[in-house]
């Protein structure tokens, strides 16, 4: 224990310091009143483009990225290294959809993707399984934020729940009492200390271990050395495939998530989305350099701590290559960037699932009639009971079953795509056919995660994402995001489903949108009022 | 933040979007980077090459946002 004291000191106080900020955040930018849902969750809509930037790059670059990317590259190589096309390829990739999104919900009033759903389709239904899919998605992202926090904690040797349970105690009150606030003032410590300690361990790291070509030369004759097919320092005949379909399936279902959305409307106008596509690749700079520490910790011979089931847990490898390089004080400095970079997302993920319940369950099912007052009310306690499940998921499951969660969840949000991301653009779909498709598209991706084993941990099912193609019959050892697949299931159903209702002539939702809503922008007379009081 | 011409609505086109293209392909492409050799600075191409990616990806969607504006 000891020989932590300085690092735990560093960590304590720069933790309690972020945890002041974050109630000090609710007089910053001040309203009228907080009482508003728009106001707590969204925080007034009025970030412009360096708050912005900040809050969506604290909310995609989470501190279980940190900690778990650098983990696979370090178990497996290149593959783990699909973390950089993928962030590269999801701007340019969502550029005018999310300025669209913006504009559209800046003219209804619309605070999650199941609200634009209900009214671009006239489809409670549809949107209701949106929102499901929404939550369930959400829910296990929240939880893996604590997984972030547990690898540094078990680094400085600290054992049980209490400190995990602390911790959220804090980022829940006072998400609770400055919504949105909270997050986009921490983000900008959060960065500061992400960027310095980054920047540090790929200069002073590499030069210690004898520069850039003897890490790497190193990891190679690791690989090279395991019986492992899939791993290397670069991609084999049968991993392309999966590196490019995990690559752009995760860009796919990034902006899909609630909790990335929430961060694009929160901003000014759509001129500062769009800049912020184009400023929000710094951070995919960081992530490559970050994903190359798991580089560095085969080459400086660093050993993950081993876990209570007797299995070394690989996402400690990275705080524990800051241990073993750093002097202690600096040692505590990364570690408090780990842990207030999971304060950050664990914030907005709850705010946006506490708007997805409250504005697609709560009004629509429960309280048709509720006022502003009363879903905000809603919201913030939902924001409290999403985090108190995070907890209990941490502290009675398996940590690996968040993890698997995850995995699911991104192949299941992916399948609200067709609906939400396409549904910017046309109205061709059926509202039964988007049903369809999304159901099909689930079925397929759960039955594809079900067959994938992984052999390293000795799972028969759920052990990860990469779908052999041979089990459709095709005689090769090539696999594929199943994610991307089970897409592909849902956007064909999706397709003859629309085609079949419309030869039975089932009838079409309402559309409750203008086409020149999509276009809308600050200053027009539509996207003018925030006093939002008047919006439903 | 231009407020359209009366008559003539608004849109997000422009061939300028075509440029955001790129950025989307390049990166998928493994056969451009997949390899070890040649080396910069002791990365392995594939590290490399990917990461000035970020720099093409961020080029393109500066210069539609600036021309599209």
């Amino acid at each position: 224990m000891s020989r932590h004291t300085t690092e735990l000191v560093v960590f304590i106080l720069l933790f309690l310091l972020v945890s002041g900020m974050g109630f000090v955040a609710s007089r910053w930018r001040r309203p009228n009143d907080l009482a508003s849902l728009h106001e707590w969750g969204l925080g007034g809509r009025s970030f412009g483009s360096w708050i912005t930037w900040f809050l969506v790059g604290g909310d995609l670059y989470t501190a279980y990225t940190f900690v778990a990317v650098p983990a696979l590259v370090f178990s497996s190589g290149a593959l783990g290294f699909y973390a950089l096309p993928y962030t590269v390829v999801v701007y340019p990739l969502v550029f005018l959809v999310l300025a669209r999104m913006w504009s559209v919900s800046h003219v209804h009033g619309f605070v999650t993707p199941a609200d634009f759903v209900r009214a671009r389709f006239g489809s409670p239904t549809l949107a209701l399984a949106i929102a499901i899919t929404g939550l369930v998605a959400t829910m296990p992202y929240i939880a893996l934020q604590l997984v972030g926090i547990e690898a540094v904690l078990k680094a400085m040797g600290i054992t049980g729940h209490l400190p995990i349970i602390i911790a959220f105690a804090i980022l829940a009150a006072y998400t609770y009492q400055s919504g949105l606030r909270a997050p986009a003032l921490i983000a900008f410590v959060k960065d500061a200390l992400i960027y310095i300690v980054i920047l540090v361990a790929v200069l002073y790291i590499p030069a210690r271990l004898g520069g850039w070509g003897a890490i790497f030369d190193a990891a190679g004759q690791k690989f090279a050395a395991t019986p492992a097919p899939g791993d290397g320092v670069i991609l084999n005949g049968g991993n392309q495939v999966q590196y490019v379909t995990l690559a752009f399936g995760s860009a796919l279902a990034l902006f899909l998530y609630p909790h990335s959305l929430t961060g694009v409307l929160a901003s000014k106008n759509r001129n500062v989305i769009k800049r912020n596509m184009s400023a929000l690749p710094a951070y995919s700079f960081l992530l490559g350099l970050i994903a190359l520490l798991g580089f560095m910790a085969i080459a400086a011979g660093t050993k993950p701590v081993v876990g209570a089931n007797g299995k070394p847990d690989t996402n400690t490898i990275v705080p524990m290559l800051f241990d073993q390089m750093f002097p202690d004080w600096f040692t505590g400095v990364a570690y408090a960037a780990v842990g207030i970079g999971a304060l950050v997302p664990a914030a907005i993920m709850s705010i946006a699932a506490a708007n997805l319940f409250t504005r697609n369950i709560y009004r629509e099912y429960l309280n048709k009639n509720a006022s502003d007052a009363q879903e905000a009310k809603v919201s913030k306690l939902v924001s409290l009971v999403v985090k108190v499940g995070a907890v209990l998921c941490i502290l009675l499951l398996d940590p690996q079953f968040s993890i698997d969660l995850q995995l699911i969840g991104g192949v299941i949000i992916l399948q609200t795509l067709p609906a939400v991301a396409l549904g910017l653009y046309t109205r061709w779909f059926h509202k039964g056919g988007l049903i369809a498709g999304w159901a099909a598209g689930l079925a397929a991706g759960m039955w594809m995660l079900y067959l994938i084993p992984n052999p390293a941990s000795g799972k028969a099912h759920f052990g990860g994402s990469a779908f052999g193609l041979q089990n459709l019959g095709f005689d090769t050892t090539m696999t594929i995001y199943a994610g991307f697949l089970a897409l592909a299931v849902n956007l064909v159903v999706a397709v003859l489903a629309t085609l079949a209702f419309r030869a039975a002539k089932v009838a079409e939702g309402e559309d409750g949108t203008r086409r020149r809503d999509y276009f809308a922008d600050e200053g027009d007379p539509d996207v003018k009022d925030l006093d939002l009081a008047g919006s439903h | 933040m231009t407020t359209g011409e009366p008559g003539q609505p608004r849109t997000d086109r422009s061939p300028w979007n075509w440029l955001l293209v790129l950025p989307i392909v390049l990166p998928l492409c493994t056969f451009l980077f997949n390899a070890d050799e040649p080396r910069l600075l002791g990365f392995p191409l594939f590290y490399w090459l990917q990461l000035a990616f970020i720099i093409v990806g961020v080029a393109s969607t500066t210069l539609v946002y600036r021309m599209t504006k």
